[in-house]
């Protein structure tokens, strides 16, 4: 197992670290009154190049919100973000545009942030294409070493998105991620709309990549046991404020909050009888 | 006891653009208990969803039952006549589904949709109407039924929304609720207290559901029977505890360790493998004879790609369709 952030390599520069973000949202009534929303209300961490942190917390928490203002979609009201040492809220937008390619999202549902007219070729050749660093006749090799990459087969190419399966379609929009080569992937909910199979060989991938690439991930999740089998850390939301935070283990053998408590209780289980192994 | 609703032999197809038929069901048979929550577990193309619309008849336009029975009340159903059906579906029977954001009206009342999903059902009457709506939210919202009546969807949150959806299902006091993914767009929290609103209908009203999903942690503790489909045959069948402690099918047995476990003790689960079943069930991958998770299965046999396994009964209650229990 390799070296962590999290215990290995204390004298390690952070990948990412965000300080006292706020996000504040007006709101407008129906009776015409203003109401403002705190969506984040002073997040503050550290992600470690190649480590993995999972943020945990029930719908409405801020989950979302923060990995928008994480991956520059939106700004945050205030704090900053240093992503290697740059602020990332400062930031003019010039500057931005070169630091945005090295932090990707993937959402929930890959059908819609795919687009639905364009092939698996054409949705990987976009991004090689922004990049304007390769000329035509490398762009196809470079998009089927891609798909190698997540599991996916060159022959789906010309394939339309409608007809993948939702665990295809994951995995292509994660190529199309990589295409950019990022440094940091921000997983929101990105195994949640799969079913639990797909979820497990996603998860695997994630993990794959991980130790081959080196690749940085926030995994964004309300799945507390899907966040300890991936995470080496996990912070706990509640209310827009991290509310726990700490080692994987320990968040889960020895919860401190009220919160994490009961996002543990509500964890699903099957009773584990002894269940004979499954070869690989 | 005699079954509220026995299906046998179910055949369902959809008819490509092309025009070829693509089987979704495969000889579906069971039978519901009068109160009984059957659990139907099944991947995305397992024909979990075609299950639960082609009970009712609401496949779409290019679906077709081409063989089989449902029987409700003395009457097969996919034989009834159009009035005689929507007098069942909805009164009945009654069908949630699995965005409430969906199946509601963004600018009407809560309050407004429930009553009129019981006016469409007959009309008793506005002051009737009014007092029966007020009954069914007082049951599903105990603390807050005139708030949640009186909101309009946008107001309330997904899992107040499911339940809205509940109350809907449940106001003309049908005897059996179809469920599918009813709680996948929730958080665990408000899954597990959707699931509680269920077993407490059930207790209080004597329902008998059918709670389609992918996950089978979900059933645990929840459901009475487990039936799990795949490629549109049900692979084992049998008491949750059971099912769910000690799987007998090679699909069933992967499926529940590709589960992660929040590790009482595994201590080192993060960062490895999960077990994976390789491949995935779209109708592409699906063998034209034989089982048809063969060409996915670990324990597979020479026999399995020859001829599809028969039901065999592992107990009274338990069965599985795997040559492997075939004596």
């Amino acid at each position: 197992m390799k070296v962590k952030g999290s215990d290995g390599g204390q004298d390690m520069q952070p990948l990412l670290k965000a300080e006292n973000l706020v996000k504040r949202y007006a709101k407008r009534s129906l009776a015409g009154a203003r109401e403002e929303l705190l969506a984040l209300d002073g997040v503050s961490f550290t992600i470690f190049p190649g480590t993995t942190l999972a943020v945990v917390g029930e719908s409405g928490s801020g989950k979302s919100t923060l990995a928008s203002c994480l991956a520059c979609l939106e700004s945050p009201t205030a704090g900053n973000i240093w992503f290697e040492g740059k602020d990332l809220v400062k930031l003019g937008e010039r500057a931005r545009r070169q630091v945005r390619p090295q932090i990707q999202l993937i959402f929930q549902d890959p059908a819609s942030s795919l687009n639905p007219r364009w092939s698996v070729l054409e949705t990987l050749i976009e991004p090689l294409i922004l990049r304007r660093k390769f000329k035509p006749e490398e762009m196809k090799p470079r998009a089927n070493s891609l798909l190698e990459r997540v599991g996916l087969s060159p022959d789906i190419v010309e394939r339309l998105p409608t007809e993948l399966s939702g665990g295809q379609r994951q995995r292509l929009a994660i190529a199309r991620a990589l295409a950019l080569e990022p440094k940091l992937l921000i997983l929101d909910e990105a195994l949640s709309a799969l079913d639990c199979s797909m979820q497990a060989q996603i998860a695997n991938l994630l993990v794959e990549l991980q130790s081959s690439l080196g690749m940085t991930y926030l995994f964004i999740t309300h799945d507390l046991a899907m966040a300890a089998h991936l995470a080496d850390e996990i912070a706990v939301m509640n209310r827009g404020r991290i509310v726990e935070q700490g080692p994987a283990d320990n968040i889960l053998k020895q919860p401190q909050h009220k919160t994490t408590r009961q996002l543990l209780a509500a964890v699903p289980r099957i009773a584990r009888a002894a269940l004979p192994a499954v070869e690989q | 006891m005699a079954s509220v609703l026995q299906i046998q032999d179910l055949h369902v197809s959809y008819r490509s653009s092309e025009g070829v038929l693509c089987p979704a069901l495969n000889g579906v048979s069971f039978g519901l208990m009068p109160g009984e929550i059957l659990g139907v577990l099944g991947e995305s193309g397992s024909g979990k969803s075609t299950l639960a619309v082609s009970l009712v008849r609401l496949l779409p336009g290019n679906g077709e039952i081409t063989r089989g029975a449902v029987h409700f009340e003395g009457k097969d159903l996919l034989q009834a006549k159009p009035e005689e059906l929507q007098q069942i579906r909805g009164r009945r029977i009654s069908l949630i589904f699995q965005e409430p954001s969906l199946a509601l009206h963004p600018t009407m009342r809560a309050g407004e949709q429930v009553r009129r999903v019981l006016a469409a059902h007959g009309s008793p009457g506005k002051s009737a109407l009014r007092e029966r709506t007020r009954q069914v939210f007082a049951e599903i919202f105990p603390e807050e039924a005139d708030r949640i009546s009186r909101s309009y969807p946008h107001q309330l949150s997904g899992g107040q929304r499911q339940r809205v959806l509940i109350a809907q299902a449940i106001v003309c006091g049908p005897s059996v609720v179809i469920a599918d993914e009813p709680t996948a767009s929730l958080d665990p929290a408000t899954q597990m207290e959707i699931l509680r609103v269920f077993r407490t209908l059930r207790e209080r009203l004597g329902l008998a559901m059918i709670f389609i999903t992918h996950n089978p942690a979900l059933l645990s503790g929840f459901a009475d029977r487990v039936l799990v489909l795949y490629g549109g045959q049900i692979v084992e069948c049998g008491p949750a505890e059971t099912v769910l402690a000690s799987p007998r099918h090679p699909y069933t047995k992967a499926l529940f360790q590709s589960v992660p476990a929040v590790s009482e003790g595994r201590g080192n689960g993060r960062n490895t493998r999960l077990p994976v079943i390789p491949g995935d069930s779209s109708q592409s991958s699906l063998p034209r004879e034989g089982c048809p998770f063969e060409p996915r299965c670990t324990e597979r046999m020479d026999i399995c790609r020859e001829r599809e396994p028969a039901l065999v009964n592992l107990s009274e209650s338990h069965v599985v369709s795997c040559f492997k229990y075939e004596s």
